[in-house]
Protein backbone atom coordinates (compact mmCIF):
# COMPACT_ATOMS: atom_id res chain seq x y z
CA UNK A 1 0.00 0.00 0.00
CA UNK A 2 1.11 3.35 -0.61
CA UNK A 3 1.10 5.79 2.13
CA UNK A 4 0.55 9.13 1.37
CA UNK A 5 1.50 11.85 4.08
CA UNK A 6 -0.93 14.48 4.96
CA UNK A 7 0.68 17.90 5.71
CA UNK A 8 -0.06 18.32 9.94
CA UNK A 9 -2.36 22.01 8.62
CA UNK A 10 -4.35 21.97 5.83
CA UNK A 11 -5.52 24.97 5.12
CA UNK A 12 -5.23 27.44 1.54
CA UNK A 13 -1.54 27.83 1.93
CA UNK A 14 -0.78 24.91 2.37
CA UNK A 15 -3.83 23.01 0.02
CA UNK A 16 -1.15 23.07 -3.10
CA UNK A 17 1.18 20.96 -1.22
CA UNK A 18 -1.44 18.18 -0.69
CA UNK A 19 -3.32 18.74 -4.44
CA UNK A 20 0.74 18.31 -5.58
CA UNK A 21 0.47 14.49 -4.20
CA UNK A 22 -1.85 13.73 -7.19
CA UNK A 23 1.23 14.13 -9.62
CA UNK A 24 2.46 11.30 -8.19
CA UNK A 25 2.44 8.11 -10.04
CA UNK A 26 0.66 5.38 -7.94
CA UNK A 27 -0.67 2.56 -8.37
CA UNK A 28 -3.23 -0.30 -6.19
CA UNK A 29 -3.83 0.60 -3.05
CA UNK A 30 -3.66 4.33 -1.34
CA UNK A 31 -3.70 5.48 1.71
CA UNK A 32 -3.78 9.24 3.02
CA UNK A 33 -2.03 9.03 6.46
CA UNK A 34 -4.06 12.55 8.20
CA UNK A 35 -3.28 10.71 11.74
CA UNK A 36 -1.28 13.82 12.72
CA UNK A 37 -3.41 17.18 11.53
CA UNK A 38 -3.47 19.49 13.38
CA UNK A 39 -6.00 22.37 11.61
CA UNK A 40 -7.48 22.06 8.20
CA UNK A 41 -10.14 24.88 7.01
CA UNK A 42 -12.77 24.65 4.13
CA UNK A 43 -10.42 24.64 1.46
CA UNK A 44 -8.17 22.05 3.38
CA UNK A 45 -11.11 19.65 3.58
CA UNK A 46 -12.15 19.63 0.29
CA UNK A 47 -8.47 19.16 -1.07
CA UNK A 48 -8.46 16.16 0.57
CA UNK A 49 -12.25 15.28 -0.44
CA UNK A 50 -10.54 16.16 -3.99
CA UNK A 51 -7.69 14.41 -3.72
CA UNK A 52 -9.55 10.83 -2.29
CA UNK A 53 -11.85 11.31 -5.57
CA UNK A 54 -9.09 11.86 -8.26
CA UNK A 55 -7.12 8.92 -6.07
CA UNK A 56 -9.92 6.64 -6.60
CA UNK A 57 -10.12 7.26 -9.96
CA UNK A 58 -6.77 6.43 -11.23
CA UNK A 59 -6.02 3.69 -8.94
CA UNK A 60 -9.49 1.88 -9.40
CA UNK A 61 -9.88 1.59 -6.05
CA UNK A 62 -10.93 3.86 -3.02
CA UNK A 63 -8.37 5.05 -1.08
CA UNK A 64 -8.10 4.94 2.97
CA UNK A 65 -7.94 7.79 5.18
CA UNK A 66 -6.56 7.58 8.38
CA UNK A 67 -7.26 10.75 10.69
CA UNK A 68 -6.17 11.60 14.00
CA UNK A 69 -7.89 9.24 16.58
CA UNK A 70 -9.76 11.83 18.92
CA UNK A 71 -9.01 15.63 20.05
CA UNK A 72 -9.86 18.50 18.01
CA UNK A 73 -9.34 18.40 14.77
CA UNK A 74 -11.49 15.04 14.75
CA UNK A 75 -14.52 16.66 16.45
CA UNK A 76 -14.38 19.77 14.05
CA UNK A 77 -14.46 17.46 11.10
CA UNK A 78 -17.33 15.69 12.42
CA UNK A 79 -18.83 19.37 13.25
CA UNK A 80 -18.25 20.50 9.56
CA UNK A 81 -20.01 17.26 8.40
CA UNK A 82 -16.59 15.53 6.84
CA UNK A 83 -17.78 12.51 7.26
CA UNK A 84 -20.26 12.23 5.27
CA UNK A 85 -19.47 13.94 2.59
CA UNK A 86 -16.21 11.84 2.33
CA UNK A 87 -18.75 8.56 2.18
CA UNK A 88 -17.69 7.20 -1.11
CA UNK A 89 -14.71 8.28 -1.19
CA UNK A 90 -12.87 6.71 0.95
CA UNK A 91 -13.09 3.23 1.28
CA UNK A 92 -13.65 3.05 5.39
CA UNK A 93 -16.30 5.28 7.16
CA UNK A 94 -14.61 8.03 9.05
CA UNK A 95 -15.55 8.91 12.58
CA UNK A 96 -17.65 11.35 13.16
CA UNK A 97 -15.89 12.81 15.79
CA UNK A 98 -18.05 14.51 18.83
CA UNK A 99 -20.43 17.65 17.73
CA UNK A 100 -20.19 19.94 20.47
CA UNK A 101 -19.62 23.87 20.34
CA UNK A 102 -16.75 25.55 19.80
CA UNK A 103 -14.93 28.86 19.10
CA UNK A 104 -15.24 28.41 15.54
CA UNK A 105 -18.95 29.06 13.91
CA UNK A 106 -19.84 26.82 11.17
CA UNK A 107 -21.45 28.73 8.82
CA UNK A 108 -22.01 26.12 6.09
CA UNK A 109 -20.87 23.08 6.67
CA UNK A 110 -19.44 20.63 4.18
CA UNK A 111 -22.16 20.59 1.14
CA UNK A 112 -22.16 18.74 -1.86
CA UNK A 113 -22.74 20.21 -5.04
CA UNK A 114 -24.42 18.20 -7.72
CA UNK A 115 -28.00 19.76 -8.99
CA UNK A 116 -29.29 23.06 -8.66
CA UNK A 117 -31.79 22.62 -5.69
CA UNK A 118 -28.48 21.90 -4.06
CA UNK A 119 -27.46 25.56 -4.72
CA UNK A 120 -30.79 26.58 -3.00
CA UNK A 121 -30.65 24.73 -0.24
CA UNK A 122 -27.27 26.17 0.68
CA UNK A 123 -28.97 29.33 -0.23
CA UNK A 124 -31.64 28.96 2.29
CA UNK A 125 -29.35 27.93 4.89
CA UNK A 126 -26.94 30.02 4.47
CA UNK A 127 -29.30 33.30 4.68
CA UNK A 128 -30.96 32.08 7.65
CA UNK A 129 -27.03 31.82 9.09
CA UNK A 130 -25.26 34.67 8.18
CA UNK A 131 -27.08 37.38 10.00
CA UNK A 132 -25.57 36.39 12.78
CA UNK A 133 -21.98 35.59 11.56
CA UNK A 134 -21.43 38.66 9.07
CA UNK A 135 -23.42 41.50 11.52
CA UNK A 136 -22.16 39.71 14.71
CA UNK A 137 -18.83 38.52 13.76
CA UNK A 138 -17.43 40.20 11.40
CA UNK A 139 -19.18 43.23 11.71
CA UNK A 140 -20.55 43.59 8.46
CA UNK A 141 -23.42 46.03 7.22
CA UNK A 142 -26.99 44.20 7.39
CA UNK A 143 -27.13 44.20 3.71
CA UNK A 144 -24.04 41.67 4.01
CA UNK A 145 -26.73 39.25 5.40
CA UNK A 146 -28.31 39.57 1.36
CA UNK A 147 -25.10 39.74 -0.51
CA UNK A 148 -23.16 36.87 0.85
CA UNK A 149 -25.74 33.93 -0.38
CA UNK A 150 -25.71 35.73 -3.75
CA UNK A 151 -22.09 35.29 -3.79
CA UNK A 152 -21.97 31.40 -2.53
CA UNK A 153 -25.09 31.16 -5.32
CA UNK A 154 -22.74 32.12 -8.07
CA UNK A 155 -19.67 30.20 -7.11
CA UNK A 156 -21.67 27.45 -6.54
CA UNK A 157 -23.36 27.52 -10.30
CA UNK A 158 -20.19 28.05 -11.21
CA UNK A 159 -19.67 23.85 -10.78
CA UNK A 160 -23.27 22.93 -12.01
CA UNK A 161 -22.15 24.74 -15.24
CA UNK A 162 -18.79 24.87 -15.95
CA UNK A 163 -16.94 21.34 -13.90
CA UNK A 164 -19.57 18.75 -15.72
CA UNK A 165 -18.82 17.02 -12.08
CA UNK A 166 -19.58 17.23 -8.47
CA UNK A 167 -18.23 19.64 -6.25
CA UNK A 168 -18.20 20.67 -2.29
CA UNK A 169 -18.53 23.93 -0.91
CA UNK A 170 -17.86 25.05 2.95
CA UNK A 171 -17.65 28.10 4.88
CA UNK A 172 -16.11 28.99 8.45
CA UNK A 173 -15.36 31.98 10.54
CA UNK A 174 -12.14 31.93 12.01
CA UNK A 175 -10.42 34.53 14.75
CA UNK A 176 -6.63 34.78 13.14
CA UNK A 177 -4.99 36.47 15.68
CA UNK A 178 -1.81 36.45 14.62
CA UNK A 179 -2.15 36.62 11.01
CA UNK A 180 -4.69 39.38 10.77
CA UNK A 181 -5.76 40.29 14.76
CA UNK A 182 -9.22 39.53 13.47
CA UNK A 183 -12.15 37.36 12.46
CA UNK A 184 -12.02 36.06 9.11
CA UNK A 185 -14.79 33.92 7.21
CA UNK A 186 -12.76 31.07 4.74
CA UNK A 187 -14.91 29.80 1.97
CA UNK A 188 -13.90 26.47 0.04
CA UNK A 189 -15.16 25.44 -3.27
CA UNK A 190 -14.17 22.73 -5.56
CA UNK A 191 -15.00 20.16 -7.76
CA UNK A 192 -12.68 17.68 -10.23
CA UNK A 193 -14.16 18.44 -13.67
CA UNK A 194 -13.09 19.80 -16.57
CA UNK A 195 -11.76 22.96 -15.09
CA UNK A 196 -11.87 26.31 -16.63
CA UNK A 197 -9.37 25.37 -19.41
CA UNK A 198 -11.88 22.66 -20.68
CA UNK A 199 -14.70 24.33 -20.51
CA UNK A 200 -13.36 27.04 -22.47
CA UNK A 201 -10.79 25.25 -24.71
CA UNK A 202 -13.59 25.12 -27.59
CA UNK A 203 -14.79 28.02 -27.89
CA UNK A 204 -11.30 30.46 -26.92
CA UNK A 205 -8.17 27.61 -27.62
CA UNK A 206 -7.93 29.07 -31.35
CA UNK A 207 -7.99 32.57 -30.59
CA UNK A 208 -4.76 32.41 -27.74
CA UNK A 209 -3.20 30.29 -30.71
CA UNK A 210 0.03 29.50 -28.51
CA UNK A 211 -0.38 30.63 -25.51
CA UNK A 212 -3.75 28.84 -24.49
CA UNK A 213 -3.35 27.40 -21.32
CA UNK A 214 -4.63 26.68 -17.63
CA UNK A 215 -3.29 30.88 -16.99
CA UNK A 216 -5.11 32.21 -19.73
CA UNK A 217 -8.23 30.08 -19.33
CA UNK A 218 -8.19 31.56 -15.81
CA UNK A 219 -7.61 34.73 -17.04
CA UNK A 220 -10.07 34.93 -19.45
CA UNK A 221 -12.94 33.78 -17.01
CA UNK A 222 -11.39 35.67 -14.46
CA UNK A 223 -10.66 39.14 -15.75
CA UNK A 224 -12.34 38.86 -18.94
CA UNK A 225 -15.74 37.48 -18.27
CA UNK A 226 -15.25 35.11 -20.81
CA UNK A 227 -17.38 31.97 -21.11
CA UNK A 228 -18.12 29.02 -23.19
CA UNK A 229 -21.71 29.77 -23.60
CA UNK A 230 -22.78 32.27 -26.64
CA UNK A 231 -25.34 34.40 -24.35
CA UNK A 232 -23.74 37.68 -23.48
CA UNK A 233 -25.10 37.18 -20.11
CA UNK A 234 -23.18 34.69 -19.06
CA UNK A 235 -19.74 34.87 -17.46
CA UNK A 236 -20.55 37.49 -15.43
CA UNK A 237 -21.51 35.61 -11.60
CA UNK A 238 -17.21 35.25 -11.35
CA UNK A 239 -17.24 39.49 -11.99
CA UNK A 240 -19.70 40.37 -9.82
CA UNK A 241 -18.10 37.97 -7.30
CA UNK A 242 -14.98 39.70 -7.04
CA UNK A 243 -16.50 43.37 -7.09
CA UNK A 244 -18.39 42.20 -4.16
CA UNK A 245 -15.35 40.71 -2.11
CA UNK A 246 -13.23 43.81 -3.07
CA UNK A 247 -16.34 45.59 -1.02
CA UNK A 248 -15.46 43.66 2.06
CA UNK A 249 -11.72 43.76 1.55
CA UNK A 250 -11.30 40.31 1.10
CA UNK A 251 -9.17 38.18 -1.55
CA UNK A 252 -10.38 35.55 -3.86
CA UNK A 253 -7.89 33.24 -5.64
CA UNK A 254 -9.12 30.30 -8.49
CA UNK A 255 -6.85 27.39 -9.13
CA UNK A 256 -7.36 25.19 -12.20
CA UNK A 257 -5.06 22.95 -13.93
CA UNK A 258 -1.33 24.30 -13.09
CA UNK A 259 -2.12 27.59 -12.24
CA UNK A 260 -4.20 29.90 -9.78
CA UNK A 261 -4.76 33.47 -10.37
CA UNK A 262 -6.22 35.85 -7.55
CA UNK A 263 -7.31 39.04 -6.66
CA UNK A 264 -4.92 39.50 -3.72
CA UNK A 265 -6.10 42.06 -0.75
CA UNK A 266 -3.29 44.69 1.05
CA UNK A 267 -2.89 42.01 3.78
CA UNK A 268 -2.13 38.98 2.35
CA UNK A 269 0.81 38.16 -0.06
CA UNK A 270 -0.53 35.71 -2.29
CA UNK A 271 0.62 35.79 -6.36
CA UNK A 272 -1.84 37.54 -8.36
CA UNK A 273 -1.02 35.05 -11.10
CA UNK A 274 0.68 31.89 -10.95
CA UNK A 275 1.79 28.78 -13.71
CA UNK A 276 3.51 25.71 -13.23
CA UNK A 277 1.98 24.40 -10.32
CA UNK A 278 1.62 20.46 -9.92
CA UNK A 279 -1.36 20.07 -12.35
CA UNK A 280 -5.00 19.07 -10.39
CA UNK A 281 -7.93 18.30 -12.04
CA UNK A 282 -11.38 20.75 -11.91
CA UNK A 283 -11.22 23.98 -9.94
CA UNK A 284 -10.72 24.89 -6.40
CA UNK A 285 -11.95 28.61 -5.40
CA UNK A 286 -11.30 30.40 -2.34
CA UNK A 287 -12.50 33.27 -0.56
CA UNK A 288 -11.50 34.89 2.54
CA UNK A 289 -13.57 37.83 3.82
CA UNK A 290 -12.28 39.65 7.18
CA UNK A 291 -14.16 41.53 9.66
CA UNK A 292 -15.08 44.99 8.95
CA UNK A 293 -12.35 46.99 11.12
CA UNK A 294 -15.11 49.00 12.66
CA UNK A 295 -17.04 47.98 15.88
CA UNK B 1 -53.04 39.34 -12.91
CA UNK B 2 -54.24 40.68 -16.08
CA UNK B 3 -56.23 43.65 -16.64
CA UNK B 4 -57.14 45.70 -19.37
CA UNK B 5 -57.60 49.23 -18.80
CA UNK B 6 -59.03 52.32 -20.42
CA UNK B 7 -56.53 54.86 -21.16
CA UNK B 8 -58.00 57.69 -22.68
CA UNK B 9 -59.69 56.52 -25.97
CA UNK B 10 -56.74 53.50 -26.30
CA UNK B 11 -57.22 50.20 -24.28
CA UNK B 12 -54.13 49.00 -22.37
CA UNK B 13 -53.40 45.41 -21.35
CA UNK B 14 -51.84 45.22 -18.29
CA UNK B 15 -49.93 42.52 -16.46
CA UNK B 16 -48.96 42.43 -12.86
CA UNK B 17 -46.90 39.55 -12.39
CA UNK B 18 -45.80 38.71 -8.07
CA UNK B 19 -42.43 37.24 -9.06
CA UNK B 20 -42.28 35.57 -5.26
CA UNK B 21 -45.73 34.03 -6.14
CA UNK B 22 -45.13 33.35 -9.64
CA UNK B 23 -41.71 31.30 -8.65
CA UNK B 24 -43.77 29.06 -6.20
CA UNK B 25 -46.31 28.15 -8.67
CA UNK B 26 -43.54 27.93 -11.80
CA UNK B 27 -40.71 25.58 -10.40
CA UNK B 28 -41.55 21.97 -9.37
CA UNK B 29 -40.06 22.39 -6.05
CA UNK B 30 -40.53 24.75 -3.28
CA UNK B 31 -37.81 27.56 -3.80
CA UNK B 32 -38.24 30.41 -1.87
CA UNK B 33 -35.51 32.68 -3.27
CA UNK B 34 -34.88 33.73 -6.93
CA UNK B 35 -31.39 32.51 -7.41
CA UNK B 36 -30.23 30.16 -10.46
CA UNK B 37 -30.43 30.38 -13.66
CA UNK B 38 -32.20 27.64 -14.18
CA UNK B 39 -34.82 28.71 -11.52
CA UNK B 40 -34.70 32.30 -13.68
CA UNK B 41 -35.58 30.74 -16.65
CA UNK B 42 -38.91 28.84 -15.07
CA UNK B 43 -39.50 32.24 -14.44
CA UNK B 44 -38.63 34.31 -17.19
CA UNK B 45 -40.83 31.45 -19.22
CA UNK B 46 -44.20 31.66 -17.29
CA UNK B 47 -43.74 35.36 -17.45
CA UNK B 48 -43.40 35.27 -21.57
CA UNK B 49 -46.55 33.19 -21.71
CA UNK B 50 -48.85 35.45 -19.97
CA UNK B 51 -47.35 38.33 -21.86
CA UNK B 52 -48.13 36.26 -25.02
CA UNK B 53 -51.64 36.29 -24.67
CA UNK B 54 -51.71 40.09 -23.57
CA UNK B 55 -52.92 42.13 -26.66
CA UNK B 56 -50.95 45.17 -27.71
CA UNK B 57 -49.87 47.82 -26.00
CA UNK B 58 -49.00 45.93 -22.92
CA UNK B 59 -48.04 47.06 -19.39
CA UNK B 60 -45.89 44.63 -17.72
CA UNK B 61 -45.25 45.37 -13.66
CA UNK B 62 -42.76 42.77 -12.43
CA UNK B 63 -43.22 42.84 -8.77
CA UNK B 64 -39.47 42.00 -6.74
CA UNK B 65 -41.01 42.89 -3.42
CA UNK B 66 -41.59 39.82 -1.89
CA UNK B 67 -38.10 38.19 -3.29
CA UNK B 68 -35.63 38.62 -0.53
CA UNK B 69 -32.43 36.97 -2.34
CA UNK B 70 -32.19 37.81 -6.42
CA UNK B 71 -28.53 36.24 -7.91
CA UNK B 72 -26.94 37.79 -10.71
CA UNK B 73 -27.77 34.63 -12.72
CA UNK B 74 -31.54 34.89 -12.03
CA UNK B 75 -31.62 38.87 -12.80
CA UNK B 76 -29.72 38.08 -16.04
CA UNK B 77 -32.69 35.96 -16.92
CA UNK B 78 -35.88 37.43 -15.79
CA UNK B 79 -34.96 41.05 -16.22
CA UNK B 80 -32.23 41.17 -19.03
CA UNK B 81 -33.85 38.79 -20.83
CA UNK B 82 -37.19 39.95 -20.63
CA UNK B 83 -36.03 43.09 -21.91
CA UNK B 84 -34.15 41.75 -24.64
CA UNK B 85 -37.42 40.16 -25.66
CA UNK B 86 -39.41 43.23 -25.85
CA UNK B 87 -36.63 45.04 -27.32
CA UNK B 88 -37.26 43.77 -30.69
CA UNK B 89 -39.29 44.90 -33.37
CA UNK B 90 -42.51 42.64 -32.15
CA UNK B 91 -42.04 43.70 -28.79
CA UNK B 92 -44.95 45.50 -27.53
CA UNK B 93 -44.47 45.55 -23.87
CA UNK B 94 -43.71 48.04 -21.44
CA UNK B 95 -41.97 46.78 -18.28
CA UNK B 96 -42.09 48.74 -14.67
CA UNK B 97 -40.29 46.87 -12.05
CA UNK B 98 -41.69 47.46 -9.08
CA UNK B 99 -41.19 46.67 -5.03
CA UNK B 100 -37.27 47.01 -6.25
CA UNK B 101 -35.20 47.01 -2.52
CA UNK B 102 -31.27 48.06 -2.18
CA UNK B 103 -30.70 44.54 -2.03
CA UNK B 104 -32.15 44.29 -5.89
CA UNK B 105 -30.36 46.72 -7.51
CA UNK B 106 -26.82 45.50 -7.70
CA UNK B 107 -27.23 42.26 -9.58
CA UNK B 108 -30.36 44.14 -11.56
CA UNK B 109 -27.85 47.21 -12.57
CA UNK B 110 -25.19 44.89 -13.76
CA UNK B 111 -26.88 42.93 -16.22
CA UNK B 112 -28.55 45.79 -17.18
CA UNK B 113 -25.16 47.31 -17.98
CA UNK B 114 -23.78 43.69 -19.44
CA UNK B 115 -26.33 43.93 -22.08
CA UNK B 116 -26.73 48.38 -22.06
CA UNK B 117 -30.57 47.82 -21.37
CA UNK B 118 -32.35 49.99 -19.35
CA UNK B 119 -35.50 49.82 -17.40
CA UNK B 120 -38.43 51.87 -15.35
CA UNK B 121 -37.86 50.87 -11.25
CA UNK B 122 -39.49 51.78 -8.29
CA UNK B 123 -37.59 52.21 -5.76
CA UNK B 124 -39.60 53.52 -2.94
CA UNK B 125 -42.87 54.27 -2.23
CA UNK B 126 -44.18 56.58 -5.30
CA UNK B 127 -40.35 56.95 -6.11
CA UNK B 128 -39.55 56.16 -10.11
CA UNK B 129 -35.95 55.68 -11.60
CA UNK B 130 -34.78 55.11 -14.44
CA UNK B 131 -31.79 52.13 -13.70
CA UNK B 132 -29.21 50.80 -16.18
CA UNK B 133 -27.27 52.68 -18.79
CA UNK B 134 -28.51 56.16 -20.34
CA UNK B 135 -27.08 59.29 -21.59
CA UNK B 136 -27.15 62.19 -18.78
CA UNK B 137 -29.59 63.33 -21.58
CA UNK B 138 -31.52 60.77 -21.66
CA UNK B 139 -32.12 60.42 -18.13
CA UNK B 140 -32.66 64.31 -17.74
CA UNK B 141 -35.61 64.20 -20.32
CA UNK B 142 -37.04 61.29 -18.69
CA UNK B 143 -36.84 62.68 -15.44
CA UNK B 144 -38.48 65.24 -16.81
CA UNK B 145 -41.35 63.74 -18.46
CA UNK B 146 -41.66 61.25 -14.87
CA UNK B 147 -42.30 64.59 -12.79
CA UNK B 148 -44.55 65.89 -14.81
CA UNK B 149 -46.10 62.79 -15.31
CA UNK B 150 -47.44 63.30 -18.90
CA UNK B 151 -46.28 66.11 -21.69
CA UNK B 152 -49.10 66.96 -23.94
CA UNK B 153 -48.52 66.38 -27.45
CA UNK B 154 -48.36 70.29 -28.19
CA UNK B 155 -45.87 70.87 -25.33
CA UNK B 156 -43.29 67.80 -26.68
CA UNK B 157 -41.56 70.65 -28.85
CA UNK B 158 -40.85 72.84 -26.42
CA UNK B 159 -39.56 69.53 -24.40
CA UNK B 160 -37.04 68.36 -26.94
CA UNK B 161 -36.29 72.16 -27.68
CA UNK B 162 -32.76 71.90 -27.18
CA UNK B 163 -29.92 70.69 -28.65
CA UNK B 164 -29.93 66.79 -29.09
CA UNK B 165 -33.37 66.02 -27.27
CA UNK B 166 -35.07 65.18 -30.04
CA UNK B 167 -32.51 61.73 -30.08
CA UNK B 168 -32.61 61.23 -26.40
CA UNK B 169 -36.13 61.13 -26.79
CA UNK B 170 -36.79 58.85 -30.06
CA UNK B 171 -33.80 56.66 -27.56
CA UNK B 172 -36.46 56.89 -24.81
CA UNK B 173 -39.17 55.60 -26.53
CA UNK B 174 -37.48 52.97 -28.64
CA UNK B 175 -36.32 51.42 -25.32
CA UNK B 176 -39.92 51.42 -24.02
CA UNK B 177 -39.20 53.68 -20.68
CA UNK B 178 -41.81 56.15 -22.15
CA UNK B 179 -44.96 55.47 -23.48
CA UNK B 180 -46.11 57.81 -26.08
CA UNK B 181 -50.00 57.68 -26.85
CA UNK B 182 -50.31 56.51 -30.65
CA UNK B 183 -53.19 59.01 -31.46
CA UNK B 184 -52.43 61.92 -29.35
CA UNK B 185 -49.09 61.74 -29.61
CA UNK B 186 -48.77 62.95 -25.41
CA UNK B 187 -45.98 61.27 -23.69
CA UNK B 188 -46.33 59.45 -20.34
CA UNK B 189 -44.81 58.06 -17.75
CA UNK B 190 -44.93 54.96 -17.60
CA UNK B 191 -45.76 54.67 -13.82
CA UNK B 192 -48.84 57.06 -14.50
CA UNK B 193 -49.81 54.53 -16.73
CA UNK B 194 -50.55 51.93 -13.60
CA UNK B 195 -52.02 54.76 -11.21
CA UNK B 196 -54.88 55.78 -14.02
Amino acid sequence: MKVIPVPTSLDYRSVDRLLALASDSVEGSVLLDAHRLRWVDPVGMIGLLSLGRVMGERCGERPVLKLPEGGEVLAYLGRMGFPAAAEGIFREPLPSGRRQARRSEVLLELTRIEENRDVHAVVDLVHDRAGRILARTLRYPPMAVVQFPVVLSEVCQNILEHAGAPGWVAAQSYLWKKRLGREVLVIGVGDVGRGFRGSLEGEYSGRYGDRWGDATALEAAFIHGLTRFPDQGRGQGIQQIRRQVRRWHGGIAIRSGTARIADVPDWDEMAPLEDGLPPFPGAQIMIILPAGTQP
Amino acid sequence: MRQARRFGDLQLSALAVDVRELLERSVTSLRSHLVTRPTGRAVRIAIERQLDMLVAPALSLVDLSSVAILDYSCADEVVAKLLLRERGPSGSAFFVLTGVKAHHRDPIEAVLERHALAVVAETGPGRYDMMGVGSDGERTLWSRVERSGCVRAGQVAELVAARGRRRDLDTLLTRRLVFRHPASGDLHALSTLFRT
